[in-house]
């Protein structure tokens, strides 16, 4: 894939925890405005590639590219300000805050005020917030949480606490979000509407997306691309369909059809 | 579970800014200012026309306002406030801890009397220089907070006590040693605040000041930033906020409300001695916070106004026990002294037990019940 097009670019990336390899090489590149889902079985380094994309772990050996420029050695935060956006596997919400100040926390690299004109509230700093808060009244009707705003985050259910770290994440006005397990531990009607606003992030917001997810039907019904990962290693990369149907990935995670089930 | 605040039918909010306002109802918000506008009356009133108070009715009106007993604890209550809110921003809402609160309110006390001794520079400007003052040392000594958290931290913190105490004691030029400093009174357009109703309206006004700026900057960008620190640093970081950068800054602003407590203090009593910001100060502070509610600005109030009544409630009980037949034996007036120093510490064991979240907390479940009253579902 050429570097125009390119909005992410894994090159050769190895993790290593003392002895144990988490990551041993992995390469892949992301496409601008593209849905790309990692999956793999529980151990694989899938998390662990997503932390070393958002910043989390520095990887042993390989360099992570975000539009064209080596963020290998950047803190997360100064990843985020790039525009690289993700929500956790475990919830990560601020439990003590609002759903509103949760949100606007993701708004944090966008706003000018510090903390004396912050403490002083007034003409530039209070525009400032006002504005914004139109913004993350738009990412907040989007994704259908408006009844909430100003519950207690750490009060909510699990598949709303879900949504509100989607809604936080998009506030970061990313340009790629990454979402650790999106969906686990919802009902089908909580995935059913999770997926939407996924597709609807990437089509109409114009984000690109890394996920990984374990539920197959949503995976390889709305990604564009998959990666598998197992050990470790990258053992297969391609269009949904072409996963599906590699041998190699189904020994290592998807499983074979039973031959009595096929008979 | 829609909404946290109880708002009466019809209060609707049209636009964002009548969203994001400090008071929840307009009420409160009157209430609130009625309640100041009084207390600033009650206490101008008689500066402007001594011998009011003599007058037969009114006088009753405006004795607890003339009081001496009484002014002196309002004031300790805003300079114990302004340094238990400082330190309610780095302990409630960013989430560290700090054992050493004492000695930046001591940095404070005699910052500005030396400020004001040595430079002559005007008491009003030397209060604020030496909140900075305050401020930066406060900085030095939160760096470690940058790597370490939690009881790393306390025990660092800690030495910043010990250090600073000791240093008050050495620097001779600073502090005067253990003979400690004069501090003049403040003056301000040709007024001098030496009276005790003086001085209270000058510690009310930069006291409200203070806690509206606090509760400004919680409202605002590095306030929220503060609480995302204290509630979940991975995500905090992973969403744009520098951890060192809040860590360290949270430490200088308590630092600073510290300062501008410890000289408003200093200013007050009109000498600073270094025998008054003990390790036992800080822990107080600590105290005041727990029982005010952590992470709560008007918390901070509370808490200080409980702690600084609290000592007087007791030693009243003491003297009723005391001045009864079977309470005036030695044995119980001497053990009596005791109780009110054991009273402090027992206030904060059933705070951590019955309300965990302090009077903040309290406060509210009370105003939901009266507002909910007789349906309290």
């Amino acid at each position: 894939m050429s570097e125009e097009t390119a909005i992410l670019d894994v090159r050769a990336v190895s993790l290593q925890f003392g002895g144990v390899r988490a990551l041993s090489g992995v390469t892949f590149s992301v496409a601008k405005g593209e849905l790309f889902a990692i999956i793999g079985p529980n151990g694989a380094g899938k998390t662990s590639m997503m932390n070393c994309i958002s910043g989390r772990y520095t990887p042993t050996d390989g360099r992570v590219v975000f539009k064209g420029r080596d963020v290998t050695d950047l803190k997360p935060n100064q990843r985020a300000d790039l525009g690289i956006g993700r929500t956790f596997q475990n919830l990560a919400l601020f439990g003590h805050m609002s759903v509103l100040d949760n949100i606007m926390v993701g708004r944090h690299h966008l706003l000018k005020n510090g903390f004396l004109s912050g403490a002083l509230y007034w003409g530039l700093a209070q525009r400032e917030e006002l504005s914004h808060r139109r913004a993350v009244e738009d990412i907040i009707d989007f994704l259908e949480i408006t009844h909430i705003r100003k519950a207690m985050a750490g009060t909510l259910s699990y598949g709303l606490r879900k949504r509100v770290e989607l809604a936080r994440a998009i506030a970061l006005k990313p340009d790629l979000i990454l979402l650790d397990e999106p969906m686990a531990g919802m009902n089908l009607e909580e995935k059913e509407d999770m997926a939407r606003f996924i597709i609807d992030l990437n089509e109409e917001w114009g984000i690109s997306v890394i996920m990984i997810e374990h539920d197959m039907g949503v995976v390889m019904d709305i990604s564009h691309r998959v990666a598998v990962l197992d050990f470790g290693q990258k053992i297969a990369e391609g269009l949904p369909d072409e996963i599906m149907s590699n041998p190699r990935v189904k020994t290592a995670y998807l499983g074979e059809d039973d031959a009595e089930e096929v008979a | 579970m829609a909404t946290t605040s109880l708002r009466p039918c019809g209060d609707f909010r049209t636009t964002y800014q009548q969203d994001t306002v400090i008071f929840d109802t307009r009420n409160s918000r009157r209430a609130m200012i009625l309640f100041l506008v009084v207390l600033y009356a009650m206490v101008l009133i008689p500066i402007l026309s001594p011998g009011v108070e003599d007058a037969p009715v009114l006088g009753a009106l405006f004795a607890p306002f003339t009081n001496a007993q009484y002014l002196s604890l309002a004031i300790q209550a805003c300079y114990w406030g302004i340094a238990a809110l400082g330190l309610n921003i780095l302990v409630g809402f960013t989430g560290q801890i700090s054992l050493g609160h004492a000695a930046f309110f001591g940095i404070g006390a005699f910052g500005s009397a030396y400020l004001n001794n040595t430079y002559g520079i005007p008491v009003v400007l030397s209060i604020p220089l030496a909140g900075v003052l305050a401020a930066v040392v406060g900085l030095l000594f939160g760096s470690p907070a940058a790597r370490i958290k939690g009881l790393y931290l306390a025990i660092a913190t800690l030495a910043a006590q010990f250090i600073i105490e000791d240093l008050f004691i050495r620097l001779d030029w600073f502090t005067g040693g253990s003979y400690g400093s004069l501090a003049n009174s403040i003056e301000l357009f040709g007024i001098t605040f030496d009276t005790d109703p003086k001085f209270f309206l000058f510690a009310l006004t930069i006291t409200i000041v203070l806690f509206v700026a606090a509760a400004n900057l919680m409202r605002t960008r590095d306030g929220r930033a503060f609480v995302a620190v204290r509630d979940h640093y991975l995500s905090a970081e992973v969403m744009g906020i520098n951890l060192t950068k809040y860590r360290v800054l949270s430490f200088g602003i308590s630092s600073f409300y510290a300062g501008i407590g410890g000289a408003l203090y200093g200013h007050y009593l009109g000498f600073v001695s270094a025998e008054g910001f003990t390790i036992l100060l800080s822990i107080q502070f600590l105290g005041i916070i727990i029982i005010g509610g952590l992470g709560s600005v008007m918390g901070a109030m509370l808490g200080t106004i409980f702690m600084v009544l609290l000592p007087e409630v007791m030693a009243g009980g003491v003297d009723i026990i005391a001045s009864t037949e079977w309470g005036n034996t030695p044995m119980i007036t001497n053990g009596l002294a005791f109780f009110k120093e054991m009273a402090i510490g027992a206030a904060i064991i059933l705070f951590l037990i019955f309300e965990p979240d302090g009077l903040a907390h309290r406060w509210r479940l009370i105003k939901a019940y009266w507002k909910l009253y007789p349906f309290s579902y």
